[in-house]
């Protein structure tokens, strides 16, 4: 019998009360909120608990809103997948924009490991616990965090580009 | 063994011609020896290496232009094949390499990735690989098709086949080097 | 340029150096990579050896961050799809049809049966050339040439299918959202029909070459070897999840794109060694090969697009003659769709596992958010416990058969 997303709902609610908050069906995934405290025991729950068995995390990536309330600049997403009843989940953590620390998942999952260091290395966020949390992808020196919504995407060291050409303003990278 | 008469065999170059002698210059001899066995280096990073797999297998198959033998040392290569994005975190590695190879080294640069940085217009992507080393022949593409690679392969023939034995020992060409920072 | 760095295996080494001084004993440290010939792709390895045994390693990537995600923010929704041929090039179509699909979903758009169809052909020839890649490689890695002259051959033909339905041989940025670009020309669907003759025989040759071969069977067997249990907790997906012995399709478990019409196995191994990864990829090309023909036998009659106005460019001599095809295709061509506020996540089978799409829109012109869940990118994290206790030539088979794509393992 597959795995009601109400079942999912009230076993989480129960566990953890308003800890838990916003499911919503987005789609084809059941998705909520979880607080940023306590992300690695919800996880622990769902990997564990006998009836939820979400024995695989999909994905895991961070997301960044500079516009929203300080508490809630940068969001971590991850995906699991039940895959005895072939249910997926997504939940979210918010985190505060000047501090944002999150528990690492690496104790439930081996492949957190680079998925966090790349969040780590795209927006800065610090996952506390991790074995090794260093950059991934980009280069060691550098020091800003390059998913961050104010960098650039482009090398501001181009001199062959005439912005006059592409019409923008000079001082756009 | 092949029987069939059209093989093919490089022209002799101009000289001149008599009983029992050929007499022409050293630089054009030279020439025509290192453009028809010129070794590659293979420096591919990502889908323009693809391509090159392809240009290298039995299809397209860069033999036959004297490039039989894939070098994978740098020290025994003479044409360094730059094929792919080349990120900056990957730029020094590739350096180090053009620095180990020996004189006279020519550089193609496979595919819009490595001659302009190509659609990757990026924090992290080094724009265009003569940023850090001198490029003789650059093939545009995103991926360029094999016939292109060869194309390229056979303007870089052109370009050594032509080239002065003297050229590497140049001023010109030390202060291309010194450009570069490359001693 | 002054800004050029030292190369990092200077800064890594310090760290293995010092497991080397408590243990005593007479250690060396290898630098695999990131240039290495045997490692086709740019991977850096830094290896703590006893002899040719390896007992430690820890691995580099990032030397070809080109950072898609950011791109992808900073694109409107068409322009992605030349980023995604650039991910996983092997099998480009895949990812392009991935990509579509999880437009659609995000837009709530039908697609025709025959769109589904067809797209079904192209992500299984995509496979199969994938697949070619990585298992003719493995046998050069292994030291048979042979057969990646053989089959190289063929994945030509592959490319002139791709060539015939959307001009390009590699990086295809094929299709649009609702369909095809145009409609498939009957010379493409010779082309296939041919192909599909011609290349069993041409498959069995190889597995022939290479698959009860004493010295390839010693190459690979007990090689690389990951548990089920490790695989899942390492986010294995896709042929080398498979040849664990965990039959986790995407194709099964979330039929997209009409796959639960068609008939076919999952390939399974069962110690998950690279001879299980060559096996399980190898049986996949003749699932794919099935798949095409019964997507070819069952085609449906329909357009090869859906209609949509909104987000399909309209015919060329419609937009000369016609003022409301004309406002579409301006609109379209400046990005200008009318995309809803939600976020979506859509998994494919790609050819190395689980590739999926979270895409994140806010209404704009771009996403706000696009992130892509490379399977390559997980999996490759296992190497290094997987060829612990292992020689270092085991290592390059291993890593062959994983099938580790740079492109995508570094975004």
């Amino acid at each position: 019998m597959a795995l009601e997303t109400t079942v999912i709902q009230n076993k989480l609610s129960d566990k953890f009360g308003d800890k838990v908050t916003g499911f919503t069906q987005v789609h084809d995934i059941f998705t909520f909120e979880v607080d940023s405290a306590s992300m690695a025991e919800v996880m622990g729950f769902l990997k564990e608990d006998a009836v939820l068995r979400f024995n695989f995390l999909t994905d895991l990536c961070g997301i960044h809103y500079p516009d929203s309330e300080k508490d809630r600049q940068f969001a971590v997403v991850y995906h699991m997948h039940n895959w005895y009843d072939n249910v997926r989940i997504r939940f979210k953590c918010f985190l505060n924009g000047d501090n944002p620390e999150i528990e690492t998942a690496t104790n439930h999952f081996l492949s957190a490991n680079w998925q966090e260091r790349e969040t780590y290395d795209f927006y800065g966020i610090i996952f506390k616990g991790h074995p090794q949390l260093k950059r991934i992808l980009n280069m060691d020196e550098m020091t800003s965090f390059p998913m961050r919504k104010e960098f650039p995407l482009e090398d501001g060291g181009r001199t062959d580009k005439d912005d006059r050409f592409f019409g923008r303003t000079p001082d756009n990278c | 063994m092949s029987n069939s008469s059209d093989i093919k065999i490089v022209d002799a170059p101009e000289g001149f011609e008599g009983n029992g002698f050929f007499a022409t210059k050293l630089d054009t001899v030279v020439g025509m020896a290192r453009a028809n066995s010129l070794w590659p280096l293979p420096f591919a990073t990502s889908c323009c290496g693809i391509e090159f797999m392809a240009t290298m297998a039995s299809h397209y198959d860069v033999a036959r232009f004297g490039s039989e033998r894939m070098s994978f040392s740098p020290r025994q290569a003479d044409m360094l094949l730059v094929m792919g994005t080349i990120a900056k975190k990957m730029a020094p590695i590739l350096r180090q390499v053009y620095e180990q190879m020996a004189e006279p080294r020519w550089v193609i640069a496979v595919g819009a990735c490595a001659s302009s940085g190509g659609i990757f217009d990026t924090y992290s992507v080094l724009q265009g690989i003569d940023k850090i080393i001198p490029v003789d022949v650059y093939v545009p593409g995103c991926p360029p098709r094999p016939e292109q690679i060869l194309d390229g392969v056979m303007k870089l023939q052109d370009l050594v086949r032509s080239e002065s034995v003297r050229r590497r020992s140049s001023p010109e060409y030390q202060e291309l080097l010194a450009s570069y920072n490359i001693s | 340029m002054s800004d050029l760095l030292l190369p990092p295996e200077h800064r890594y080494a310090e760290e293995i150096k010092k497991r080397q001084n408590e243990d005593g004993s007479e250690l060396s440290i290898l630098n695999l990579g990131p240039t290495h010939p045997a490692t086709h792709g740019i991977f850096q390895n830094i290896l703590l050896m006893d002899g040719e045994r390896i007992l430690d390693g820890e691995g580099t990537v990032g030397y070809i961050h080109r950072a898609f995600e950011k791109i992808a923010e900073n694109r409107p929704f068409y322009q992605i799809t030349p980023l995604t041929d650039r991910m996983n090039y092997c099998s480009a179509p895949i990812n392009n049809m991935g990509w579509w699909m999880t437009l659609e979903k995000a837009l709530n758009i039908e697609v025709p049966k025959r769109v589904q169809y067809l797209r079904v052909i192209i992500m299984e020839l995509a496979r199969i050339a994938d697949h070619i890649i990585c298992n003719s490689v493995l046998g050069v890695d292994t030291g048979a040439l042979t057969g990646f002259l053989y089959v190289f051959q063929y994945r030509e033909k592959i490319y002139e299918i791709y060539e015939e339905i959307c001009g390009a041989r590699l990086t295809t940025n094929m299709g649009r959202i609702g369909g095809f670009e145009r409609e498939w020309s009957p010379a493409a669907f010779k082309k296939i029909n041919d192909f599909l003759e011609e290349f069993p025989a041409i498959w069995t040759e190889f597995e022939n070459l290479l698959s009860r071969n004493r010295i390839f069977m010693d190459r690979t067997i007990d090689v690389g070897p990951i548990s089920a249990e490790k695989a899942i907790s390492y986010g294995f997906t896709g042929p080398n999840l498979r040849a664990a012995g965990v039959d986790y399709d995407i194709r099964v478990m979330q039929p997209y794109s009409s796959y639960e019409d068609f008939e076919f196995d999952i390939p399974v191994g069962k110690s998950g060694d690279t001879y299980d990864r060559f096996c399980v990829r190898n049986a996949e090309v003749w699932e794919s090969l099935s798949i095409i023909k019964q997507a070819l036998a069952k085609m449906p009659e329909g357009p090869f697009h859906a209609n949509v106005p909104d987000y399909y460019l309209p015919p060329k001599e419609d937009v000369y003659t016609n003022m409301e095809a004309l406002i579409y295709h301006f609109k379209i061509v400046m990005g200008e769709v009318p995309v809803p506020v939600t976020e979506v996540y859509h998994p494919v089978e790609g050819g190395n596992g689980e590739l999926g799409f979270y895409l994140i829109t806010d209404g704009s012109r771009t996403p706000y958010r696009l992130h892509f869940r490379r399977p390559c990118f997980i999996y490759y994290q296992a190497f290094n416990d997987m060829v612990k206790g292992q020689m270092l030539s085991d290592a390059i088979a291993t890593l062959s058969s994983l099938n580790v794509i740079a492109g995508e393992l570094d975004a």
